[in-house]
């Protein structure tokens, strides 16, 4: 048995695949910021002293971790065309991945606002600090640094899992691979070059998230140890 | 305008009137009553589950009471209207577990509240950070992070933290018990120091040395109950039997 390789054809079309990777981070990006403030107002919102705060919040917790991505991707799409409202594909791939991590999110921050020691809020209160005041200068920058693992690990799977937003024809680098296989017959050849081009991805991802936890934690550059 | 409530120099600045309160089943405070007047120092004694730093909670509503008055530089804690963010700028409370923000540099920690609570110029709480440090003799420690400081050194931050926003009253919840003899030592001095300068404080403690040489007064609590009260020569010579075991055990 002999595998034939040829990636002759496929390479002469790297600004496609070009194009699909930096739509595939633009997803990702505009997921993780919007994902990560979703995250915050839902995990504020679950434990809230609200009743009707904590059970949207619940609501969309568990009905996101209990769906497949593709169906809500679908309903998002299908949703909006019923609506009457035509979105880009992009926008629609966007906003679903977005709700889509904003639930995991939600969970991965609320367990790290629960790990802030009861101490910690009685001396801010103590100090009368506002609730709001509380989350911000006590709560959240702790919280986060708690969980920034779980988090970050969390939108690099984001990323990955984008690549189902071919499927609403989102131009993002999937996307571009099935467009190139079926036009090229060379759809081993044309798979092989995109997972690598995930793994670059991946890398980029963790790279950006390593820069940004030495800005964002100034106290661990200086001193090394884990909150 | 809640500041010119408690005018009136020797009136009390901290009153507790018969005040109960219960965790569930378990009756806590039962009918406790003793008043703080201004630049007094108070120290509240007693067993583990007497009682006493649930009353001394009490003051600054982290607990709330189910019957009774309580009145705190002009604020009714009991009322249930009670502006509480306006009551925890006159009080400042320290307690056994330091809980300075482990994110934060002590000067961050110190600058947080009069900066965002009481609006002040950040490099005006900056310049008061460091004159409370240096009361507390940590004014090199200024860029450090709590982590990096002993427990002794972190519980006089905490106390520094306090004092930042100039509160009128101090509460010591059991501030060295998490504390080796040595590090103990140079916290009280710090309160010693806070004690001569005037400042009212009220202090629930097991260091029964420190409660003799400081304490204008003495509530030893037993039950749920003042149980006796009066100057420190109680501890001494203390009239209950309950107050004399206690004491016998402690030495």
């Amino acid at each position: 048995m002999r595998i034939n390789l040829d990636f002759g054809a496929i390479l002469e079309r790297w600004p496609a695949f070009l194009s699909g990777a930096i739509l595939t981070l633009e997803l990702a990006v505009i997921a993780t910021v919007f994902g990560t403030v979703i995250g915050v107002l839902g995990a504020i919102a679950r434990r809230s002293d609200n009743p009707v705060a904590t059970r949207v919040a619940a609501l969309y917790v568990e009905t996101i971790r209990n769906t497949p991505l593709l169906v809500q991707i679908f309903l998002v799409y299908f949703g909006l065309a019923s609506l009457g409202v035509k979105f880009p594909a992009f926008t629609v791939a966007a906003a679903a991945l977005t709700i889509n991590v904003g639930a995991y999110t939600t969970e991965i921050i609320r367990a790290g606002f629960d790990a802030v020691p009861k101490g910690q809020l009685e001396a801010a209160e103590g100090l009368a600090l506002s609730r709001w005041q509380i989350y911000w200068h006590v709560v959240m920058l702790p919280a986060i640094e708690k969980v920034y693992p779980a988090l970050t690990s969390q939108f690099v799977l984001l990323m990955l899992a984008s690549s189902v937003t071919s499927q609403i024809s989102a131009e993002e680098l999937t996307a571009v691979a099935n467009y190139i296989q079926s036009d090229t017959y060379r759809a081993f050849e044309t798979y092989i070059l995109v997972a690598i081009a995930y793994v670059v991805l991946s890398l980029v991802m963790r790279a950006g998230f390593w820069a940004l936890g030495l800005a964002l934690f100034p106290r661990r550059r200086r001193l090394g140890t884990p909150l | 305008m809640q500041q010119n409530a408690a005018s009136g120099a020797g009136s009390a600045v901290v009153s507790l009137r018969e005040v109960h309160k219960s965790f569930g089943p378990l009756k806590v405070l039962d009918g406790v009553t003793f008043d703080v007047a201004r630049g007094e120092v108070l120290t509240i004694i007693g067993r583990s589950g007497s009682g006493k730093s649930t009353a001394l909670r009490c003051i600054d509503r982290f607990e709330t009471i189910d019957a009774g008055q309580i009145e705190v530089c002009g604020h009714k804690v009991h009322d249930p209207g009670l502006d509480l963010r306006a009551l925890r700028q006159d009080v400042g409370i320290v307690f056994q577990s330091y809980n300075l923000f482990p994110h934060l540099t002590i000067e961050e920690n110190i600058v947080l509240a009069p900066s965002s609570v009481k609006r002040i110029p950040k490099a005006q709480a900056r310049k008061e950070a460091r004159a409370v440090l240096a009361q507390v003799g940590l004014e090199d420690k200024l860029h450090h992070y709590p982590e990096q400081l002993s427990g002794g050194q972190q519980q006089r931050a905490a106390i520094a933290r306090s004092l930042a926003m100039r509160p009128k009253v101090m509460l010591f919840d059991e501030v060295t018990s998490a504390l080796d003899p040595e590090l103990t030592g140079e916290v009280l001095k710090v309160i010693e120091a806070l004690a001569q300068d005037g400042m009212t404080m009220v202090m629930v403690t097991h260091e029964m040395g420190f409660a003799r040489s400081i304490a204008d007064r003495v509530v030893f609590m037993h039950r749920g109950k003042v149980h006796e009260s009066g100057t420190a020569t109680i501890l001494t010579a203390p009239t209950t039997p309950e107050l004399a075991q206690f004491i016998g055990t402690g030495l």
